[in-house]
Protein backbone atom coordinates (compact mmCIF):
# COMPACT_ATOMS: atom_id res chain seq x y z
CA UNK A 1 0.00 0.00 0.00
CA UNK A 2 1.29 3.43 -0.89
CA UNK A 3 1.76 6.18 1.67
CA UNK A 4 -1.18 8.50 2.16
CA UNK A 5 -0.83 11.83 0.33
CA UNK A 6 -1.53 13.69 3.53
CA UNK A 7 -1.66 12.32 7.02
CA UNK A 8 -2.45 14.28 10.14
CA UNK A 9 -1.81 12.44 13.40
CA UNK A 10 -3.18 13.57 16.78
CA UNK A 11 -2.75 17.24 15.97
CA UNK A 12 -3.27 19.64 18.85
CA UNK A 13 -3.23 23.43 18.87
CA UNK A 14 -4.39 25.84 21.53
CA UNK A 15 -4.30 29.63 21.67
CA UNK A 16 -3.89 30.18 25.39
CA UNK A 17 -6.75 28.28 27.00
CA UNK A 18 -8.71 28.02 23.77
CA UNK A 19 -8.17 24.64 22.15
CA UNK A 20 -8.77 25.11 18.42
CA UNK A 21 -7.47 21.77 17.20
CA UNK A 22 -8.09 18.85 19.54
CA UNK A 23 -6.55 15.56 18.63
CA UNK A 24 -7.33 15.78 14.93
CA UNK A 25 -6.29 12.83 12.78
CA UNK A 26 -6.88 12.57 9.05
CA UNK A 27 -5.74 10.27 6.28
CA UNK A 28 -6.08 11.46 2.69
CA UNK A 29 -5.18 8.97 -0.06
CA UNK A 30 -3.38 10.08 -3.23
CA UNK A 31 -5.80 11.51 -5.76
CA UNK A 32 -8.61 11.77 -3.23
CA UNK A 33 -11.06 14.68 -3.13
CA UNK A 34 -11.62 15.53 0.50
CA UNK A 35 -14.04 18.10 1.76
CA UNK A 36 -13.66 19.51 5.26
CA UNK A 37 -16.85 21.03 6.58
CA UNK A 38 -17.93 22.45 9.86
CA UNK A 39 -19.68 25.48 11.30
CA UNK A 40 -17.94 28.81 11.86
CA UNK A 41 -15.10 28.49 14.35
CA UNK A 42 -14.84 24.73 13.96
CA UNK A 43 -11.10 25.08 13.39
CA UNK A 44 -11.01 24.41 9.65
CA UNK A 45 -8.70 27.24 8.64
CA UNK A 46 -6.53 26.72 11.73
CA UNK A 47 -6.07 23.13 10.63
CA UNK A 48 -5.08 24.34 7.15
CA UNK A 49 -2.64 26.85 8.60
CA UNK A 50 -0.94 24.05 10.49
CA UNK A 51 -0.77 21.83 7.43
CA UNK A 52 0.70 24.65 5.31
CA UNK A 53 3.12 25.65 8.10
CA UNK A 54 1.78 29.12 8.91
CA UNK A 55 1.05 27.87 12.42
CA UNK A 56 3.02 25.41 14.52
CA UNK A 57 0.93 22.74 16.26
CA UNK A 58 1.51 22.18 19.98
CA UNK A 59 1.81 18.47 19.39
CA UNK A 60 1.08 15.85 16.78
CA UNK A 61 2.46 15.13 13.37
CA UNK A 62 1.81 16.06 9.75
CA UNK A 63 3.06 13.76 7.00
CA UNK A 64 3.18 14.40 3.27
CA UNK A 65 3.57 11.18 1.24
CA UNK A 66 5.08 9.53 4.29
CA UNK A 67 7.60 12.29 5.03
CA UNK A 68 7.29 14.15 8.31
CA UNK A 69 6.84 17.85 7.51
CA UNK A 70 5.67 18.99 10.97
CA UNK A 71 8.80 21.02 11.65
CA UNK A 72 9.35 22.43 8.17
CA UNK A 73 8.81 26.13 7.42
CA UNK A 74 6.10 26.93 4.83
CA UNK A 75 8.52 27.48 1.92
CA UNK A 76 10.06 24.04 2.39
CA UNK A 77 6.60 22.46 2.34
CA UNK A 78 5.92 24.22 -0.96
CA UNK A 79 9.00 22.53 -2.38
CA UNK A 80 7.65 19.18 -1.12
CA UNK A 81 4.62 19.65 -3.38
CA UNK A 82 2.14 21.32 -1.06
CA UNK A 83 0.20 24.31 -2.29
CA UNK A 84 -2.67 26.32 -0.87
CA UNK A 85 -5.11 29.10 -1.57
CA UNK A 86 -6.35 31.62 0.95
CA UNK A 87 -9.83 32.41 2.11
CA UNK A 88 -8.99 36.11 2.22
CA UNK A 89 -7.51 36.95 -1.12
CA UNK A 90 -3.83 37.84 -0.86
CA UNK A 91 -2.62 38.76 -4.30
CA UNK A 92 -0.04 41.30 -5.42
CA UNK A 93 -2.48 44.07 -6.18
CA UNK A 94 -0.28 46.45 -8.15
CA UNK A 95 1.15 43.80 -10.43
CA UNK A 96 -0.24 42.18 -13.55
CA UNK A 97 -2.09 38.91 -13.34
CA UNK A 98 0.62 37.20 -15.32
CA UNK A 99 3.24 38.48 -12.87
CA UNK A 100 1.24 37.01 -10.00
CA UNK A 101 1.25 33.57 -11.59
CA UNK A 102 4.89 33.92 -12.66
CA UNK A 103 5.92 34.46 -9.03
CA UNK A 104 4.33 31.12 -8.17
CA UNK A 105 6.45 29.46 -10.85
CA UNK A 106 9.59 31.33 -9.80
CA UNK A 107 9.10 30.20 -6.19
CA UNK A 108 9.94 26.59 -7.04
CA UNK A 109 12.93 27.35 -9.28
CA UNK A 110 16.54 28.01 -8.32
CA UNK A 111 16.47 31.12 -10.51
CA UNK A 112 14.56 32.91 -7.75
CA UNK A 113 17.96 33.65 -6.18
CA UNK A 114 19.40 35.12 -9.31
CA UNK A 115 20.19 38.84 -8.97
CA UNK A 116 21.34 39.56 -12.49
CA UNK A 117 18.57 38.93 -15.01
CA UNK A 118 14.95 40.04 -14.88
CA UNK A 119 12.19 37.47 -14.59
CA UNK A 120 11.16 38.27 -18.17
CA UNK A 121 14.38 36.60 -19.25
CA UNK A 122 12.84 33.21 -18.51
CA UNK A 123 10.59 32.55 -21.46
CA UNK A 124 9.37 29.25 -20.02
CA UNK A 125 7.97 31.01 -16.94
CA UNK A 126 5.95 33.35 -19.14
CA UNK A 127 4.71 30.48 -21.29
CA UNK A 128 3.69 28.36 -18.30
CA UNK A 129 2.08 31.31 -16.55
CA UNK A 130 -0.07 31.98 -19.60
CA UNK A 131 -0.98 28.30 -19.83
CA UNK A 132 -2.08 28.35 -16.20
CA UNK A 133 -4.19 31.45 -16.87
CA UNK A 134 -5.66 29.85 -19.96
CA UNK A 135 -6.68 26.85 -17.87
CA UNK A 136 -8.79 29.08 -15.61
CA UNK A 137 -10.10 31.10 -18.56
CA UNK A 138 -8.31 34.35 -17.75
CA UNK A 139 -5.72 34.50 -20.50
CA UNK A 140 -7.37 37.56 -22.02
CA UNK A 141 -6.73 39.46 -18.77
CA UNK A 142 -3.08 38.38 -18.39
CA UNK A 143 -1.65 41.89 -18.72
CA UNK A 144 -4.22 43.62 -16.56
CA UNK A 145 -3.44 44.55 -13.00
CA UNK A 146 -5.10 42.68 -10.12
CA UNK A 147 -6.77 45.84 -8.91
CA UNK A 148 -8.55 46.15 -12.28
CA UNK A 149 -10.38 42.84 -12.17
CA UNK A 150 -13.51 41.62 -10.41
CA UNK A 151 -13.63 39.62 -7.21
CA UNK A 152 -14.72 36.41 -8.91
CA UNK A 153 -11.82 36.70 -11.32
CA UNK A 154 -9.40 37.17 -8.45
CA UNK A 155 -10.60 33.90 -6.98
CA UNK A 156 -9.70 32.27 -10.27
CA UNK A 157 -6.26 33.93 -10.23
CA UNK A 158 -5.75 32.37 -6.78
CA UNK A 159 -6.56 29.02 -8.30
CA UNK A 160 -4.26 29.63 -11.27
CA UNK A 161 -1.40 30.49 -8.88
CA UNK A 162 -1.89 27.28 -6.93
CA UNK A 163 -2.31 25.09 -10.00
CA UNK A 164 0.69 26.61 -11.82
CA UNK A 165 2.89 24.97 -9.19
CA UNK A 166 1.50 21.54 -10.14
CA UNK A 167 1.17 20.60 -6.48
CA UNK A 168 0.86 17.02 -5.31
CA UNK A 169 -1.45 18.15 -2.54
CA UNK A 170 -3.59 21.24 -2.92
CA UNK A 171 -5.39 22.89 -0.03
CA UNK A 172 -8.32 25.07 -1.09
CA UNK A 173 -9.64 27.39 1.59
CA UNK A 174 -13.22 28.31 0.71
CA UNK A 175 -12.65 28.60 -3.04
CA UNK A 176 -16.30 29.45 -3.63
CA UNK A 177 -16.71 32.10 -0.95
CA UNK A 178 -18.34 35.30 -2.08
CA UNK A 179 -19.01 34.18 -5.62
CA UNK A 180 -22.21 34.66 -7.58
CA UNK A 181 -24.12 31.59 -8.76
CA UNK A 182 -22.72 31.82 -12.28
CA UNK A 183 -19.14 32.17 -10.96
CA UNK A 184 -19.69 29.26 -8.62
CA UNK A 185 -20.53 27.03 -11.55
CA UNK A 186 -17.39 28.15 -13.38
CA UNK A 187 -15.07 27.65 -10.41
CA UNK A 188 -16.71 24.33 -9.53
CA UNK A 189 -16.08 22.93 -12.97
CA UNK A 190 -12.52 24.25 -12.79
CA UNK A 191 -11.93 22.38 -9.55
CA UNK A 192 -13.57 19.29 -10.96
CA UNK A 193 -11.14 19.37 -13.89
CA UNK A 194 -8.01 19.36 -11.70
CA UNK A 195 -6.01 16.24 -12.67
CA UNK A 196 -5.92 13.24 -10.34
CA UNK A 197 -2.17 13.63 -9.78
CA UNK A 198 -3.18 16.43 -7.45
CA UNK A 199 -4.80 15.41 -4.19
CA UNK A 200 -7.44 17.93 -3.14
CA UNK A 201 -8.35 18.99 0.36
CA UNK A 202 -11.02 21.62 0.40
CA UNK A 203 -12.68 23.69 3.11
CA UNK A 204 -16.18 24.91 2.56
CA UNK A 205 -18.40 26.59 5.03
CA UNK A 206 -21.49 25.96 2.96
CA UNK A 207 -21.93 22.22 2.68
CA UNK A 208 -24.33 22.06 -0.27
CA UNK A 209 -22.20 23.92 -2.79
CA UNK A 210 -19.06 21.84 -2.53
CA UNK A 211 -20.56 18.46 -1.81
CA UNK A 212 -20.62 17.17 -5.37
CA UNK A 213 -16.88 17.88 -5.70
CA UNK A 214 -16.04 15.60 -2.80
CA UNK A 215 -15.58 11.88 -2.47
CA UNK A 216 -14.86 11.89 1.21
CA UNK A 217 -15.94 14.31 3.87
CA UNK A 218 -14.58 15.24 7.28
CA UNK A 219 -16.84 17.08 9.67
CA UNK A 220 -15.13 19.26 12.25
CA UNK A 221 -16.71 20.91 15.23
CA UNK A 222 -15.03 22.67 18.14
CA UNK A 223 -11.68 21.52 16.82
CA UNK A 224 -12.58 17.84 16.82
CA UNK A 225 -13.26 15.38 14.05
CA UNK A 226 -16.92 14.43 14.49
CA UNK A 227 -17.48 12.24 11.45
CA UNK A 228 -15.07 11.12 8.78
CA UNK A 229 -15.68 8.90 5.78
CA UNK A 230 -17.36 8.45 2.41
CA UNK A 231 -19.49 11.35 1.36
CA UNK A 232 -22.86 9.67 1.48
CA UNK A 233 -22.14 7.98 4.77
CA UNK A 234 -21.18 11.29 6.36
CA UNK A 235 -24.24 13.06 5.04
CA UNK A 236 -26.48 10.30 6.29
CA UNK A 237 -24.83 10.22 9.68
CA UNK A 238 -26.91 11.24 12.64
CA UNK A 239 -24.13 13.40 14.11
CA UNK A 240 -23.72 15.42 10.91
CA UNK A 241 -27.34 16.37 11.06
CA UNK A 242 -27.00 17.30 14.69
CA UNK A 243 -23.90 19.48 14.35
CA UNK A 244 -24.25 20.86 10.95
CA UNK A 245 -27.75 20.88 9.68
CA UNK A 246 -29.05 21.93 13.03
CA UNK A 247 -32.02 19.57 13.10
CA UNK B 1 9.88 59.82 -22.14
CA UNK B 2 11.76 57.97 -19.43
CA UNK B 3 14.76 57.64 -21.69
CA UNK B 4 14.75 61.35 -22.43
CA UNK B 5 14.64 62.13 -18.71
CA UNK B 6 17.44 59.66 -18.02
CA UNK B 7 19.57 61.10 -20.83
CA UNK B 8 18.99 64.65 -19.57
CA UNK B 9 19.96 63.77 -16.02
CA UNK B 10 22.95 61.72 -17.19
CA UNK B 11 24.09 64.53 -19.49
CA UNK B 12 23.78 67.19 -16.83
CA UNK B 13 25.97 65.11 -14.50
CA UNK B 14 28.79 65.45 -17.05
CA UNK B 15 28.59 69.24 -17.09
CA UNK B 16 29.79 70.57 -13.69
CA UNK B 17 33.54 70.07 -14.31
CA UNK B 18 33.35 72.25 -17.43
CA UNK B 19 31.28 75.13 -16.12
CA UNK B 20 31.14 75.27 -12.38
CA UNK B 21 33.62 76.61 -9.89
CA UNK B 22 35.28 74.47 -7.24
CA UNK B 23 32.61 75.17 -4.65
CA UNK B 24 29.84 73.80 -6.83
CA UNK B 25 31.88 70.87 -8.06
CA UNK B 26 32.51 69.87 -4.46
CA UNK B 27 28.82 70.25 -3.73
CA UNK B 28 28.04 68.00 -6.68
CA UNK B 29 30.52 65.38 -5.40
CA UNK B 30 28.81 65.40 -2.03
CA UNK B 31 25.44 64.99 -3.71
CA UNK B 32 26.72 61.92 -5.53
CA UNK B 33 27.94 60.39 -2.25
CA UNK B 34 24.64 61.14 -0.52
CA UNK B 35 22.81 59.68 -3.52
CA UNK B 36 24.64 56.33 -3.29
CA UNK B 37 23.86 56.25 0.42
CA UNK B 38 20.17 57.03 -0.12
CA UNK B 39 19.87 54.51 -2.96
CA UNK B 40 21.30 51.79 -0.74
CA UNK B 41 18.83 52.67 2.02
CA UNK B 42 16.06 52.61 -0.56
CA UNK B 43 16.77 48.92 -1.20
CA UNK B 44 15.60 48.30 2.35
CA UNK B 45 12.90 50.94 2.73
CA UNK B 46 11.40 51.08 -0.74
CA UNK B 47 11.92 47.65 -2.22
CA UNK B 48 12.10 45.54 0.91
CA UNK B 49 9.58 47.29 3.13
CA UNK B 50 12.17 47.38 5.91
CA UNK B 51 12.32 50.91 7.30
CA UNK B 52 15.72 51.31 8.90
CA UNK B 53 16.75 54.18 11.11
CA UNK B 54 20.31 52.94 11.48
CA UNK B 55 21.72 52.96 8.00
CA UNK B 56 24.45 55.44 8.95
CA UNK B 57 26.16 52.49 10.67
CA UNK B 58 27.45 51.21 7.35
CA UNK B 59 28.59 54.58 6.07
CA UNK B 60 30.25 55.41 9.38
CA UNK B 61 31.92 52.06 10.05
CA UNK B 62 33.36 51.80 6.54
CA UNK B 63 34.68 55.35 6.88
CA UNK B 64 36.16 54.74 10.34
CA UNK B 65 37.84 51.47 9.35
CA UNK B 66 39.43 53.07 6.31
CA UNK B 67 40.50 56.13 8.30
CA UNK B 68 42.06 54.06 11.09
CA UNK B 69 43.86 51.67 8.78
CA UNK B 70 45.41 54.33 6.57
CA UNK B 71 46.05 56.89 9.25
CA UNK B 72 47.16 54.81 12.21
CA UNK B 73 48.29 51.45 10.95
CA UNK B 74 49.98 52.52 7.75
CA UNK B 75 47.85 50.51 5.33
CA UNK B 76 47.69 51.51 1.68
CA UNK B 77 44.37 52.77 0.35
CA UNK B 78 43.71 49.66 -1.74
CA UNK B 79 44.09 47.21 1.14
CA UNK B 80 42.27 49.55 3.52
CA UNK B 81 39.32 49.83 1.14
CA UNK B 82 39.03 46.06 0.76
CA UNK B 83 39.25 45.41 4.50
CA UNK B 84 36.85 48.22 5.29
CA UNK B 85 34.21 47.00 2.82
CA UNK B 86 34.61 43.36 3.92
CA UNK B 87 34.30 44.44 7.55
CA UNK B 88 31.21 46.50 6.83
CA UNK B 89 29.57 43.67 4.90
CA UNK B 90 30.35 41.23 7.72
CA UNK B 91 28.83 43.65 10.19
CA UNK B 92 25.74 44.02 8.01
CA UNK B 93 25.45 40.24 7.97
CA UNK B 94 25.58 40.13 11.75
CA UNK B 95 23.26 43.13 12.27
CA UNK B 96 20.86 41.63 9.75
CA UNK B 97 20.55 38.46 11.81
CA UNK B 98 19.64 40.54 14.86
CA UNK B 99 17.40 43.15 13.22
CA UNK B 100 15.48 40.69 11.04
CA UNK B 101 14.14 38.90 14.06
CA UNK B 102 11.48 41.59 13.78
CA UNK B 103 9.67 43.43 11.01
CA UNK B 104 8.06 46.86 10.85
CA UNK B 105 8.44 49.03 13.92
CA UNK B 106 10.46 46.40 15.79
CA UNK B 107 12.93 46.25 12.94
CA UNK B 108 13.23 50.04 12.93
CA UNK B 109 13.91 50.15 16.67
CA UNK B 110 16.58 47.43 16.49
CA UNK B 111 18.41 49.14 13.63
CA UNK B 112 18.24 52.39 15.60
CA UNK B 113 19.57 50.74 18.76
CA UNK B 114 22.45 49.04 16.94
CA UNK B 115 23.51 52.27 15.26
CA UNK B 116 23.31 54.12 18.57
CA UNK B 117 25.68 51.56 20.06
CA UNK B 118 28.20 52.29 17.31
CA UNK B 119 27.73 56.03 17.69
CA UNK B 120 28.35 55.70 21.43
CA UNK B 121 31.47 53.66 20.79
CA UNK B 122 32.81 56.23 18.35
CA UNK B 123 32.32 58.92 20.95
CA UNK B 124 33.53 57.09 24.04
CA UNK B 125 36.23 54.76 22.80
CA UNK B 126 38.43 57.76 22.28
CA UNK B 127 41.74 55.90 22.51
CA UNK B 128 40.77 54.23 19.22
CA UNK B 129 38.43 56.67 17.49
CA UNK B 130 39.78 59.90 18.93
CA UNK B 131 36.29 60.57 20.26
CA UNK B 132 34.75 63.96 19.67
CA UNK B 133 37.88 65.23 17.95
CA UNK B 134 37.40 62.85 15.08
CA UNK B 135 40.22 61.53 12.94
CA UNK B 136 42.03 64.18 10.96
CA UNK B 137 44.92 64.30 8.53
CA UNK B 138 43.50 61.69 6.16
CA UNK B 139 44.44 61.45 2.51
CA UNK B 140 42.59 60.60 -0.66
CA UNK B 141 43.61 57.54 -2.67
CA UNK B 142 45.27 57.86 -6.06
CA UNK B 143 43.79 55.07 -8.21
CA UNK B 144 46.06 54.23 -11.18
CA UNK B 145 48.35 57.04 -10.10
CA UNK B 146 45.71 59.71 -10.66
CA UNK B 147 45.52 62.05 -7.72
CA UNK B 148 42.03 62.81 -6.47
CA UNK B 149 43.12 65.85 -4.54
CA UNK B 150 41.60 68.42 -6.85
CA UNK B 151 37.81 68.81 -6.97
CA UNK B 152 37.42 67.96 -10.66
CA UNK B 153 39.24 64.63 -10.54
CA UNK B 154 37.41 63.68 -7.36
CA UNK B 155 34.11 64.52 -9.03
CA UNK B 156 34.87 62.18 -11.93
CA UNK B 157 35.84 59.46 -9.49
CA UNK B 158 32.62 59.91 -7.49
CA UNK B 159 30.58 60.01 -10.70
CA UNK B 160 32.05 56.71 -11.91
CA UNK B 161 31.38 55.00 -8.57
CA UNK B 162 27.87 56.49 -8.33
CA UNK B 163 27.04 55.34 -11.85
CA UNK B 164 28.22 51.84 -11.04
CA UNK B 165 26.22 51.88 -7.82
CA UNK B 166 23.08 53.05 -9.58
CA UNK B 167 23.42 50.45 -12.35
CA UNK B 168 24.18 47.60 -9.95
CA UNK B 169 21.31 48.45 -7.62
CA UNK B 170 18.93 48.86 -10.55
CA UNK B 171 19.91 45.44 -11.87
CA UNK B 172 19.41 44.02 -8.38
CA UNK B 173 15.85 45.25 -7.97
CA UNK B 174 14.77 44.45 -11.53
CA UNK B 175 16.17 40.91 -11.34
CA UNK B 176 14.21 37.78 -10.53
CA UNK B 177 15.47 38.18 -6.98
CA UNK B 178 14.15 41.75 -6.96
CA UNK B 179 10.72 40.43 -7.92
CA UNK B 180 10.89 38.03 -4.97
CA UNK B 181 11.95 40.89 -2.70
CA UNK B 182 8.98 43.05 -3.68
CA UNK B 183 6.70 40.06 -3.32
CA UNK B 184 7.95 39.54 0.22
CA UNK B 185 7.44 43.24 0.92
CA UNK B 186 3.80 43.05 -0.19
CA UNK B 187 2.69 39.56 0.93
CA UNK B 188 5.32 37.77 2.99
CA UNK B 189 3.02 34.92 4.03
CA UNK B 190 1.85 34.18 0.54
CA UNK B 191 5.43 34.26 -0.76
CA UNK B 192 6.42 31.68 1.86
CA UNK B 193 3.55 29.46 0.76
CA UNK B 194 4.81 29.77 -2.81
CA UNK B 195 8.25 28.44 -1.87
CA UNK B 196 10.21 31.63 -1.18
CA UNK B 197 12.25 32.02 2.00
CA UNK B 198 11.26 35.53 3.17
CA UNK B 199 13.89 35.75 5.90
CA UNK B 200 16.80 34.91 3.63
CA UNK B 201 15.53 37.24 0.90
CA UNK B 202 15.40 40.09 3.42
CA UNK B 203 18.78 39.23 4.85
CA UNK B 204 20.54 39.15 1.48
CA UNK B 205 19.01 42.55 0.67
CA UNK B 206 20.09 43.87 4.06
CA UNK B 207 23.68 42.81 3.42
CA UNK B 208 23.65 44.18 -0.12
CA UNK B 209 22.36 47.52 1.15
CA UNK B 210 25.10 47.45 3.79
CA UNK B 211 27.67 46.90 1.05
CA UNK B 212 26.62 50.00 -0.88
CA UNK B 213 26.26 51.95 2.34
CA UNK B 214 29.91 51.02 2.98
CA UNK B 215 30.93 52.17 -0.50
CA UNK B 216 29.30 55.54 0.12
CA UNK B 217 31.16 55.67 3.45
CA UNK B 218 34.50 55.21 1.71
CA UNK B 219 33.72 58.04 -0.70
CA UNK B 220 32.55 60.11 2.24
CA UNK B 221 35.80 59.75 4.13
CA UNK B 222 37.89 60.27 0.98
CA UNK B 223 36.00 63.45 0.25
CA UNK B 224 36.10 65.00 3.72
CA UNK B 225 39.53 63.61 4.69
CA UNK B 226 38.04 63.66 8.16
CA UNK B 227 35.64 61.51 10.14
CA UNK B 228 33.63 62.39 13.24
CA UNK B 229 31.07 60.42 15.32
CA UNK B 230 28.20 62.54 13.91
CA UNK B 231 28.44 60.56 10.69
CA UNK B 232 27.20 57.58 12.74
CA UNK B 233 24.48 59.54 14.50
CA UNK B 234 20.73 59.15 14.20
CA UNK B 235 20.65 62.51 12.39
CA UNK B 236 22.78 61.05 9.64
CA UNK B 237 20.47 58.02 9.31
CA UNK B 238 17.35 60.17 9.50
CA UNK B 239 18.53 62.61 6.82
CA UNK B 240 19.06 59.74 4.43
CA UNK B 241 15.64 58.32 5.26
CA UNK B 242 14.14 61.75 4.69
CA UNK B 243 15.84 61.89 1.29
CA UNK B 244 14.49 58.47 0.34
CA UNK B 245 10.93 59.33 1.33
CA UNK B 246 11.04 62.83 -0.17
CA UNK B 247 12.48 61.58 -3.44
CA UNK B 248 10.14 58.61 -3.71
CA UNK B 249 10.84 55.36 -1.88
CA UNK B 250 10.64 52.27 -4.03
CA UNK B 251 11.52 54.20 -7.19
CA UNK B 252 14.81 53.67 -8.98
CA UNK B 253 16.12 57.23 -9.07
CA UNK B 254 13.88 59.15 -6.68
CA UNK B 255 16.03 58.71 -3.56
CA UNK B 256 18.99 60.26 -5.38
CA UNK B 257 16.85 63.34 -6.06
CA UNK B 258 15.71 63.42 -2.44
CA UNK B 259 19.27 63.06 -1.17
CA UNK B 260 20.35 65.94 -3.41
CA UNK B 261 17.57 68.09 -2.01
CA UNK B 262 18.48 67.37 1.61
CA UNK B 263 22.16 67.98 0.93
CA UNK B 264 21.54 71.25 -0.89
CA UNK B 265 19.37 72.54 1.91
CA UNK B 266 21.94 71.50 4.46
CA UNK B 267 25.10 72.75 2.73
CA UNK B 268 23.86 75.54 0.52
CA UNK B 269 20.77 77.05 2.04
CA UNK B 270 22.39 76.95 5.47
CA UNK B 271 24.81 79.63 4.26
CA UNK B 272 21.88 82.04 3.91
CA UNK B 273 19.42 80.84 6.49
CA UNK B 274 20.62 80.02 9.94
CA UNK B 275 17.64 77.82 10.69
CA UNK B 276 18.03 75.56 7.69
CA UNK B 277 16.45 72.71 9.66
CA UNK B 278 13.22 74.66 9.71
CA UNK B 279 13.44 75.13 5.97
CA UNK B 280 14.04 71.40 5.55
CA UNK B 281 10.94 70.73 7.63
CA UNK B 282 8.83 73.09 5.53
CA UNK B 283 10.09 71.61 2.27
CA UNK B 284 9.39 68.13 3.56
CA UNK B 285 5.91 69.16 4.63
CA UNK B 286 5.28 70.62 1.20
CA UNK B 287 6.38 67.39 -0.48
CA UNK B 288 4.24 65.22 1.78
CA UNK B 289 1.20 67.38 1.12
CA UNK B 290 1.61 67.91 -2.61
CA UNK B 291 3.43 64.76 -3.72
CA UNK B 292 2.78 62.14 -1.04
CA UNK B 293 4.59 59.41 -2.96
CA UNK B 294 7.71 61.56 -3.41
CA UNK B 295 9.27 63.96 -5.89
CA UNK B 296 10.08 61.51 -8.68
CA UNK B 297 6.63 59.87 -8.90
CA UNK B 298 5.06 63.30 -8.33
CA UNK B 299 6.82 64.84 -11.30
CA UNK B 300 6.19 61.93 -13.63
CA UNK B 301 2.50 62.22 -12.77
CA UNK B 302 2.60 65.95 -13.39
CA UNK B 303 4.23 65.43 -16.79
CA UNK B 304 1.69 62.74 -17.66
CA UNK B 305 -1.15 65.07 -16.72
CA UNK B 306 0.26 67.88 -18.85
CA UNK B 307 0.49 65.50 -21.78
CA UNK B 308 -3.11 64.56 -21.19
CA UNK B 309 -2.35 60.93 -20.44
CA UNK B 310 -4.38 58.72 -18.19
CA UNK B 311 -3.00 59.00 -14.70
CA UNK B 312 -1.93 55.75 -13.20
CA UNK B 313 -1.35 55.98 -9.48
CA UNK B 314 0.86 52.95 -9.46
CA UNK B 315 3.27 54.21 -12.11
CA UNK B 316 6.81 54.10 -10.82
CA UNK B 317 9.50 56.41 -12.02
Amino acid sequence: MTDPALEVINLKKAFGGLAVTQDVSLVVRPGERRLIIGPNGAGKTTLFNQISGDLRPNSGQIRLFGADITGLPPYRRAHCGLSRTYQIITLFAGDTIQHNVSLALLGLRPSRWQIWLPMSHYRDIAVEARQALDAVGLLHLADRSISDIAYGERRRVELAIALAQRPRVLLLDEPLAGLSNAERTTVKSLIASIPRETTLVMIEHDMDTALDLAETVTLLNYGRVIVDGKRDAVIADERTREVYLGT
Amino acid sequence: MRWITAALIGGSLLLPPFFAGDFYINLASQILIAAIFALSLNLLVGFGGMTSLGHASYLGVAAYISALLTNRYGFGHGAAAIISISGTVAMAGFFGVIALRATGLGFLMITLALSQVLWGLAYRMSNVTNGDNGITGLTRPAPFGISLENPVSFYWFALIVATMAFVMMTIFVTSAFGSSLMGVRDQARRMAALGFNPWLIRWITFVYAGFWGGISGLLYVYYHKYIHPTSLSITSSAEALLGVIAGGSGTLGGPAVGAALVLLLKNYASAYIERWNMLLGLVFLFIVLVMPTGIAPGFSRLVARMRGERIDDRSRA
